[in-house]
């Protein structure tokens, strides 16, 4: 305990826990829209490629170019993602090939680099004591882009991505905002990866958003949730890792799980209790089977 | 029978033809839709029914003639225009509540935070389910709603934007019996106390048949407009099928007999169409 509070006035531990609040608030803010566009996957295959794209920086560059290299992996990979739309079946099978490509590139340019090991594993389980100023710069321009289009686009956004085809009618761009926010979720998957490693930006990104969506209906409440549960993640994640000497991610990984396991207790008692309360004109849905079967037989639809 | 009017409606084709790639949907379509007017589109899978709401919605240009509404060219996004899209169950977990659905249709489109006039949009969003009587459930998740509810919140949410015009693209699909009455219902008492012009797309005619005022039946590039009575004739019918089609009442209800027979081109046409508004 007294480590740890030791640890918490060291200079590179405070800029770990701030990098991990801005982080962990992208993550929030965009978690429930990648829940409810169902990205999971696509987040996953966006953390291999910006892996891969640090790994390669890290090789032809040097150390400080990991930031920018898995930017651009993770957004480039994310326009392609973005550009599939909403199309499931394609989409996912398109993820799982390129996912498994950026990995195994990622691989490659991790067993040619000769530098600090320390450098290669960050990037897949994170190394969040690495954080230097540089990288809270960008992660702080990131943050603020992210916070800007989200408050700009927010609405459209939330309609394209939960009520698709309505959207369209009443003319919002779909496809364009589907790209948008691929953007997005490619510069928040890169600072992630950077912080808790490609292998664990799930956690983050869909973890806290996924347990919100148990207990509450409401997009608002939905988002605030998910932000309160990634920070409790993360910055509860770091603190506990400090006296131990271990890697943060296992535990930002395992606090989200406990989080997501309460919400799913929670929200199943709460639709068991409601389903009780609403389970009593049970006679109407009788009739209304049956009239359905009359409508069948008397349709006057030309049936093949 | 399409002749055109002098008192200006709501909705006003001219001339209007529409093809897709090599095939032309329908031409030198003449329609005036006047307020309050409740206008029935009829028509198997392909004829372009659905796309004329794109028309109307503004999605999609006219590949000739003129569409007017409002007297103006459809705008996307418009308030004026409410839209009912086909009931499809929404996923159990859309993390939404009725009251978002709803205000969604009001604003979901709006850029910018919307962090002004929250009050008043309470009250439209509130008024809107009010209308529909879905109160009730206004506040649970709308996955784990019924179809004739979830229908019923799509209704509050086309009519929250208070429209002047409502276009519904087969709203009644896989609705029991009576949950179809529920919806037209609600729609016709829409269009009696606000002076609502209704396009109704539907494969039925016959949940409608009370309420409609003019039908548009489309097959395969030819139509005819006019009273349920003046188009339901079997002489009809076989004209725009071209194979025999006899069109028989029986007790208020209008009973359609062949026309499945028919050599429709069908293209997949309405699928791809579909995917065009949605792009799930």
């Amino acid at each position: 305990m007294s480590t740890t509070l030791e640890l918490l006035d060291v200079g590179f531990v405070r800029q770990a826990l701030l990098a991990g609040a801005v982080l962990a608030l992208l993550a929030g803010l965009l978690g429930p829209l990648v829940v409810g566009r169902g990205m999971a996957f696509a987040v996953h295959g966006t953390a291999e490629l910006s892996f891969a794209g640090g790994a390669g920086a890290l090789l032809l560059f040097g150390a400080g170019a990991v930031g920018w290299g898995a930017l651009v992996g993770a957004v480039l990979v994310a326009l392609v993602f973005g550009a599939l739309g909403l199309a499931a079946h394609e989409r996912d099978s398109v993820i799982g090939v390129l996912l498994s490509f950026g990995l195994g590139l990622g691989v490659l340019f991790q067993s040619l680099y000769t530098g600090r090991s320390a450098n290669k594993f960050g990037l897949l389980v994170g190394q969040i004591v690495g954080v230097d100023t540089g990288d809270l710069v960008s992660l702080a321009v990131t943050g603020v882009v992210v916070v800007g289009v989200l408050g700009v686009a927010y609405r459209p956004l939330l309609f394209a991505s939960l009520d698709p085809t309505m959207a369209a009618a009443r003319g919002v761009p779909v496809r364009a905002l589907s790209i948008a926010f691929a953007v997005l979720l490619g510069a928040t998957t890169a600072l992630g990866v950077q912080i808790v490693g490609a292998l664990l930006v799930l956690s983050l990104l869909i973890t806290p958003a996924a347990a919100a969506a148990r207990v509450t209906a409401s997009p608002l409440v939905a988002t605030v949730l998910a932000v309160v549960f990634a920070e409790v993640a993360v910055l509860g994640g770091i603190v506990l890792s400090l006296a131990p000497g271990l890697p943060i991610s296992p535990f930002v990984a395992g606090i989200a799980f406990v989080t997501y396991l309460i919400c799913r207790v929670v929200g199943s008692l709460r639709t068991r209790r409601r389903a009780s309360r609403t389970r009593v004109p049970a006679s109407s849905t009788a009739t209304s089977t049956s009239s359905q079967s009359t409508l069948a037989s008397q349709s006057p639809r030309p049936r093949s | 029978m399409s002749a055109a009017q002098t008192r200006q409606g709501t909705v006003s084709l001219s001339g209007a033809e529409l093809r897709r790639g090599p095939r032309t949907l329908w031409s030198g379509l003449d329609l005036d839709i006047h307020p309050g007017e409740f206008v029935a589109v009829l028509g198997p899978n392909g004829s372009g029914k659905t796309t004329l709401l794109q028309v109307l919605l503004g999605l999609l240009p006219l590949s000739a003639g003129e569409v007017r509404v409002h007297g103006e060219e459809p705008a996307r996004g418009s308030s004026a225009v409410g839209y009912i899209p086909q009931q499809r169950a929404l996923d159990p977990l859309t993390p939404l509540r009725g009251r978002d659905l709803v205000g969604l249709g009001l604003d979901g489109h709006r850029w910018g935070p919307g962090l002004r006039g929250r009050a008043a949009r309470r009250r439209q969003v509130h008024a809107a389910l009010a209308q529909v009587d879905a109160l009730d459930y206004a506040d649970a998740p709308v996955g784990s709603l019924s179809g004739g509810e979830q229908q019923r919140l799509r209704v509050a949410q086309a009519l929250v934007g208070d429209p002047s015009l409502l276009l519904a693209d087969e709203p009644l699909l896989s609705l029991d019996l009576a949950r179809q009455r529920e919806v037209v219902d609600l729609v016709d008492r829409r269009r009696r106390t606000h002076d609502t012009a209704v396009v109704f797309v539907t494969h039925e005619l016959n949940p409608v048949l009370p309420v409609v005022d003019r039908i548009l039946y489309l097959v395969d590039g030819r139509f005819r407009i006019g009273t349920p009575d003046e188009v339901m004739t079997s002489e009809n019918l076989t004209e725009l099928y071209r194979t025999d089609v006899e069109v028989v009442r029986v007790r208020g209800r209008i009973l359609v007999v062949g026309a499945e027979d028919a050599p429709v081109h069908h293209h997949e046409e309405p699928a791809a169409g579909r995917q065009e508004v949605g792009a799930r």
